[in-house]
């Protein structure tokens, strides 16, 4: 068991988790003081003694069914009704027809018993996924398989018609009904990947599998190629993730100095000394805070990571004294109105998409007349205090790429920093015209996950 | 197992005798708490008993009005302990949090002193005024003084500095306080520990490492209906149910400020008291406020609850 749990740690050190030598110790510790046939206990307490950041819950979590499932030795409820997962099922379950087997479904979701559940999942896992042995196929195979025969959809509707919260009087409980029959369909699903993971662990070994399941961190995400799951779980992220970094940079902000003396405070402070002024009073530091342009490209490729970078510094906008910020394809729009009438930040993202006017010609990103307008209408609006951020691939469709415009502005404003959302090494290949601006550039960096983000935008100020 | 057992360890250390343990399984520990109407979830359950055996704190994170403060509260009920609270702050420091002199009584000692003919020498005043009699005990070092069994709840713990966590560190790991002029204070007992945390930021490695991490978040429907038929005197079990599942359903839409636990409950109760059986288009229309606080927020959730597929 202890080797099993060193082979699990060194699992979630290859995913990226930090798990230092005491946590491995007070994991192994709690193992003894706990009974590990309770699984889900057993689960809890290795989470809360190995992983102490909630963002990394679900990297922990599939890491922990790949190397803790499919070694129920016995010892573990099966559902009743249903053999070892392993073995090829043998006896009434076979015979039943597919309806039935629908219909006892319906029963185990509608009673919400989980052997039941349990039950079924693993004999639809028998009947449809079709799995066989040293198959070199994902687990998505398998669930792709399974799902397509069970029709959950038609399930879900007989469920959420049965008005598992109250009759379907009026929509409110209508859409109840629906939210909770969506909710029991999709715990099923869980206990389906489940049961398909337990028996690929039991095929191929723990060590293979985590290798096709391995969850890529939110912040190491490349946001150029993110999927839809996790540009919605980036988005998820970003929220606490901008929280800890306004309250950093103002933490910074503070410390750095602190004010003149408080004569007041310092003189009603002596006075519970005798007079001896022991606590000297200063005011609160206020340093001037930094101004920031923004300038993103919007075209298609790089679209998502604009969202992100925009929305990130428009949600730390207090950490700076103003923050504008301009979006471009082959014409420029100001879009901080967008975010200044929203607090939500989809919203503005929305309409940016739809109202922000940044198409002057053709449609194809254009840097040379994008940076000729910003440079415009910026007009005299910038000092030396200003700092201007830049996103883009620099792919400027073989357009004239202008760096002379970028010359100027360097001269006005306090720093030019451009972040390239393309790996380092397509720089400069095609039409990418990087090094054509990056003479005029504080620096040019790369920038593809939110952790890069995150650590350029803290290094600000 | 004896040779790995971190209480006897500590108590060792300590020079106390090894406590007994406050809970016999996780079971045990749902019954107790379930017995003071706080319904933890297993997780809860498991990670409380955990911290308990290993002697460790515990950290416990997650959206606000969740039940991270009742947790501690309802440990310290359910144990019979006394429950000592350090609500943490910007700019908390160990004169607020450990111990201060007492520097006002420590004058007058010092300028009574001086009224008779002076017999004492200054070593002798210095012993006299750095003695426990001048000592300000503040939240942690009361707990780990304490005689009778207590509960220490270090709440909010992201709003302190980041170097003012250090201060922490001591007593989380090895339950004593350092204060230089009296020496090493050690603890009399293990206390059991919660720091809560709605992070805001980011802790110290030093301190996650300190402790066994809990995260707390919104219960599923199951559980947050028993949490309103416990807490909400009077209510159906059918409207206890409709409203946890308002409730779910609401946290599924992007809200800004998601309805927490306590807010659920105080909407319960309005339905309870405005005499509504079963949730309808009217009565959310009527009462969505109670549960939602942004315009922006209310709006979203009729226009989802309207709205039809």
């Amino acid at each position: 068991m202890f080797d099993l749990l060193s082979r699990f740690i060194a699992e979630l050190r290859r995913v990226g988790l930090p798990v230092s030598v005491s946590e491995h110790v007070d994991a192994a510790r709690a193992m003894e003081v706990i009974s590990v046939s309770d699984r889900e206990v057993f689960k809890s307490v290795l989470r809360a003694t190995l992983v102490k950041d909630s963002t990394y819950r679900e990297a922990f979590d599939t890491a922990f069914e790949v190397y803790f499932t499919g070694r129920r030795d016995g010892d573990l409820d099966l559902g009743p009704g249903a053999g070892p997962g392993s073995t090829p099922s043998s006896g009434a379950q076979p015979e039943r027809s597919d309806r039935e087997f629908t219909e006892d479904l319906l029963d185990a979701l509608v009673e919400q018993n989980e052997g039941a559940l349990r039950g079924a999942a693993r004999g639809a896992v028998e009947r449809y996924s079709g799995f066989e042995r040293g198959r070199p196929v994902g687990g998505a195979y398998y669930r792709y398989r399974t799902l397509r025969h069970l029709d959950l959809d038609s399930v879900a509707e007989r469920l959420s018609a049965l008005g598992l919260v109250g009759e379907n009087e009026n929509e409110v409980l209508e859409r109840l009904n629906r939210d909770e029959a969506r909710r029991r369909i999709s715990h099923f699903e869980d206990l389906v990947d489940q049961e398909i993971l337990e028996r690929l662990v039991d095929d191929r070994g723990a060590e293979a599998v985590a290798e096709t399941t391995r969850e890529t961190l939110p912040e190491d995400v490349d946001v150029m190629h993110a999927t839809r799951d996790e540009l919605d779980e980036l988005e998820r992220a970003l929220a606490p993730l901008s929280r800890k970094l306004a309250s950093r940079l103002a933490r910074r902000r503070r410390r750095r100095r602190r004010g003149p003396l408080d004569m007041r405070h310092t003189v009603r402070a002596s006075l519970s000394t005798g007079g001896v002024p022991l606590d000297i009073k200063f005011r609160p530091p206020r340093p001037a805070k930094p101004e920031l342009v923004v300038l993103a490209d919007v075209s298609g490729s790089v679209a998502s990571f604009a969202r992100f970078t925009l929305h990130l510094v428009h949600a730390i906008s207090e950490e700076f004294s103003k923050v504008r910020s301009f979006v471009f394809v082959d014409g420029v729009d100001e879009v901080t109105h967008f975010f200044a009438e929203t607090d939500d930040p989809a919203v503005a993202a929305h309409r940016i998409a739809t109202e922000a006017d940044v198409i002057a010609a053709d449609g194809h990103s254009d840097y040379g007349r994008a940076l000729e307008r910003f440079v415009e209408r910026l007009g005299h609006d910038v000092n030396r205090r200003t700092t201007v951020l830049i996103l883009g691939d620099a792919r400027n469709n073989y357009h004239a790429a202008r760096p002379e415009f970028l010359a100027d502005l360097r001269e006005r404003v306090r720093a030019i920093y451009w972040l390239n959302p393309e790996p380092r090494a397509y720089w400069n290949s095609g039409d990418s015209v990087v090094a054509l601006y990056e003479p005029h550039c504080e620096e040019v960096l790369e920038c593809r996950t939110l952790r890069q983000l995150e650590e350029f935008v803290s290094s600000l100020d | 197992m004896s040779a790995l057992d971190p209480r006897q360890a500590l108590a060792e250390r300590l020079g106390i005798e090894v406590p007994a343990p406050r809970f016999d399984s996780p079971d045990d520990v749902s019954m107790l708490l379930s017995g003071v109407d706080y319904l933890p979830s297993r997780e809860i359950s498991a990670v409380t008993f955990l911290a308990d055996r290993l002697a460790k704190p515990v950290l416990v994170e997650g959206p606000a009005g969740t039940g991270k403060t009742a947790l501690a509260a309802a440990v310290a009920d359910a144990t019979g302990a006394r429950l000592i609270r350090l609500q943490c702050y910007e700019g908390l420091d160990e004169s607020k949090a450990l111990y201060e002199w007492n520097y006002r009584k420590q004058l007058l000692r010092i300028q009574a002193g001086r009224r008779e003919d002076d017999q004492t020498s200054w070593s002798e005043l210095e012993d006299d005024i750095f003695s426990d009699e001048f000592l300000l005990t503040r939240p942690l070092l009361e707990a780990i003084t304490a005689e009778d069994p207590v509960v220490l709840l270090i709440d909010e713990v992201d709003r302190v500095e980041i170097e003012t966590e250090a201060l922490l560190l001591e007593i989380l790991s090895e339950y004593q306080v350092s204060i230089p002029e009296l020496g090493t204070v050690r603890a009399r007992q293990i206390p059991m520990v919660f720091l809560t945390s709605n992070a805001t930021r980011e802790l110290s490695e030093a301190l996650k490492r300190r402790c066994v991490f809990l995260h707390v978040g919104y219960p599923d429907p199951e559980r947050e209906r028993d949490i309103v038929l416990s807490r909400v005197p009077g209510i159906s079990g059918q409207l206890a149910y409709q409203i946890a599942q308002m409730v779910y359903s609401l946290r599924q839409l992007p809200l800004r400020k998601a309805p927490s636990v306590s807010e659920t409950l105080d909407w319960a109760r309005t339905l309870v008291i405005l005499g509504y059986e079963e949730l309808g288009p009217e009565v959310a229309a009527q009462t969505l406020h109670v549960l939602l606080k942004y315009q922006s927020d209310i709006a979203a959730a009729h226009e989802a609850l309207s709205a039809e597929g």
